[in-house]
């Protein structure tokens, strides 16, 4: 057995009184998807926001590809390969979608201080930018400035800035969130054949796209793991239901 | 053929407006409005430099001034020196006083670039209003260290009475150092241009827009500010020895809060963002001053009026007024 590639060890973190994340421990593997199911206000965001090192925790320790990333600032863990997409769309809104695209391959490259050379028109940036449009079905809109865009079109969109990275390990936050049903399907595939290259940890309420993708499986209450396994294990859990399935 | 949107012919019309006024002065003998010429190209030079930061960068520094007073400085004592023949500084190295121009221009970029990278450093560990105050609160302490100094004239300054020399010109004549000025003006803008249109204006945008943003994709917001606060100060750093020389005097007045003010007013009214914009600012600025200031010592209000109708009416200043919304790709 290899390693997982992310692995979470006795997370912590409280807001005052409200202990969003209690002792969580989890880990993902390469070449597969974990998904994290739980309740609003469960502390899901929360987690990802300490993976991301948005958040700092209060105790635990966050390992990526057998490195403790804890002390690390974003843009360092994004540098490093761990990609990740928000609950609520962020992207710099008066830019295209290209634009966008393009400023996530630039920073994959590395190649931020370059002060003379227009990106208008560089192909160096625009052709992979297209790709990774393409691939989430957004290339007829790349002109466009997000503020143009649909709420499920920005979803696409921060997928695709996501995926411009290259990453080894992508952190999604609910991407299916206000897709239509022919746009969450879209999106279903993409991640399915995205798994050999990227490994995720995917937040998600659609249980139909979690049933699809999911290789394992954690249940995240007050905070807490209350179930963790495989998607047969997780369906049958009476424990599972009762908490969150509601069935 | 070159497309040309609405914005572009409106600042070939202005760079062609600016150009016209003191030829036509020239032409009819009046030279005292070749050098208010100079002085719009000198003041949009340093809102040129704001822009940059405040413009594209979204760094709302009110304490610009410091750059321009710091240029016009390096500029002022370095010419004093030559003046009297006295080196400015014999230990630990020898800085010889200079009447060349281009020494005296190396020094502004130079000091003004090094104090920024300094108050930069500090000032954009904050935000916000605090910005804005932290960048106040320097340029006050660099303000009152000038008028403490009383080797260079404090409180009244320093008449300059060499003018510095640069090869194959003779910027003693008024339409000469006008193009001078007028050729940095349009060399700032063009650097702006590329400046922003590059990968690391992308980046700069982006900072503008969403910080976390810029974050989340591996590139840290702080560097790309820093660096930008940086040139940003020295293209005011280089307008300030302009000034000083267009004068021939400097004193602690351009390291004022109150220029702070007016370089933010010259990017405000021409429109934030907008490469031509400080040159319509500081125009009409400078008309406002010398025709209203004719009538009345009040003409700050109507400045104040025009201020309030831009901000509350058109944010784009007068360039979007005119021109339209900003095109971004
Ligand atoms: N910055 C914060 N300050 C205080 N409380 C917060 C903060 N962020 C989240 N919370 C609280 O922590 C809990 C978990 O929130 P969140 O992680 O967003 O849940 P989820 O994503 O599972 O819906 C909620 O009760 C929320 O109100
Ligand atoms: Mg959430």
């Amino acid at each position: 057995m290899t390693e997982p590639l992310l692995v979470l060890d006795g997370l912590q973190k409280s807001f005052g009184a409200l202990r969003a994340t209690d002792d969580v421990s989890l880990s993902v593997d390469a070449g597969s998807i974990h998904a994290l199911i739980g309740p609003n206000g469960a502390g899901k965001s929360t987690l990802i926001g300490q993976i991301a090192g948005a958040l700092r925790p209060d105790a635990g320790k966050i390992a990526f590809m057998a490195r403790d990333v804890t002390g690390l600032s974003v843009p360092q863990r994004a540098q490093l390969g761990l990609g990740r997409t928000f609950q609520v769309s962020s992207l710099a809104m008066e830019f295209s979608a290209l634009r966008n695209v393009m400023l996530a391959v630039q920073a994959r490259k590395r190649s931020t201080f370059r002060f003379w050379r227009p990106v208008r028109g560089d192909r160096d940036l625009t052709d992979p930018a297209m790709l990774q449009l393409e691939r989430v079905g957004l290339a007829e809109r790349a002109q466009l400035p997000v503020t143009a865009l649909s709420h499920g079109e920005r979803r696409q969109l921060e997928l695709a800035v996501a995926l411009a990275l290259e990453p080894k390990v992508l952190l999604l936050d609910e991407p299916m969130a206000g897709l239509g049903g022919e746009d969450s399907q879209r999106m279903t595939e993409v991640l399915g054949n995205l798994r050999q290259e990227a490994a995720m940890l995917l937040v998600e309420h659609d249980m139909d796209a979690v049933f699809t993708l999911a290789d394992e499986i954690s249940v995240l209450v007050y905070g807490r793991i209350i179930a963790s396994g495989s998607v047969a294990d997780i369906r049958a859990s009476q424990e599972v239901r009762d908490a969150y399935l509601g069935e | 053929m070159v497309e040309m949107s609405r914005e572009n012919l409106f600042n070939a019309a202005i760079a062609g407006l600016l150009l016209a006024l003191p030829l036509g002065a020239w032409a009819l003998g009046e030279s005292y409005y070749i050098s208010v010429a100079s002085r719009v190209a000198i003041l949009a030079l340093a809102g040129v430099g704001l822009n940059l930061a405040l413009g594209f960068g979204g760094m709302v520094s009110f304490g610009h001034a410091a750059f321009f007073g710091l240029g016009g400085y390096a500029a002022g004592v370095l010419s004093h020196h030559a003046f009297e023949g006295s080196a400015f500084l014999n230990w630990p190295l020898t800085i010889d006083g200079s009447d060349s121009t281009l020494t005296l221009w190396f020094a502004a970029l130079l000091v003004s670039g090094l104090v920024a990278a300094v108050i930069g450093a500090i000032s954009l560990r904050t935000s916000g209003v605090y910005f804005i105050m932290i960048t106040l609160a320097f340029a006050q302490m660099i303000f009152y260290l000038a008028v403490s100094l009383p080797t260079y004239g404090g409180e009244d300054g320093l008449p300059l009475y060499l003018r510095s020399s640069l090869p194959g010109l003779d910027l003693s004549d008024d339409l000469t150092f006008f193009f001078v000025c007028y050729g940095l003006l349009l060399l700032a803008i063009f650097l702006s241009l590329r400046l922003v249109g590059s990968r690391f204006g992308a980046a700069l945008q982006c900072a503008r827009q969403n910080e976390t943003r810029l974050s989340a994709i591996g590139i840290a917001p702080y560097p790309v500010k820093l660096t930008a606060f940086v040139f940003s100060a020295m293209i005011t750093g280089l307008a300030g020895a302009l000034f000083v020389e267009l004068n021939g005097f400097v004193s602690p007045s351009i390291l004022s809060w109150h220029l702070s003010g007016e370089i933010m007013i010259f990017v405000i009214l021409g429109g934030v963002g907008r490469f031509y914009g400080p040159i319509v600012g500081a125009a009409l600025f400078i008309v406002l001053e010398t025709v209203i200031g004719g009538y009345t010592e009040r003409w700050q209000l109507f400045l104040g009026v025009i201020l309030l109708g831009v901000v509350l009416f058109a944010r784009g200043g007068v360039i979007g007024l005119l021109a339209g919304k900003a095109r971004h790709d």
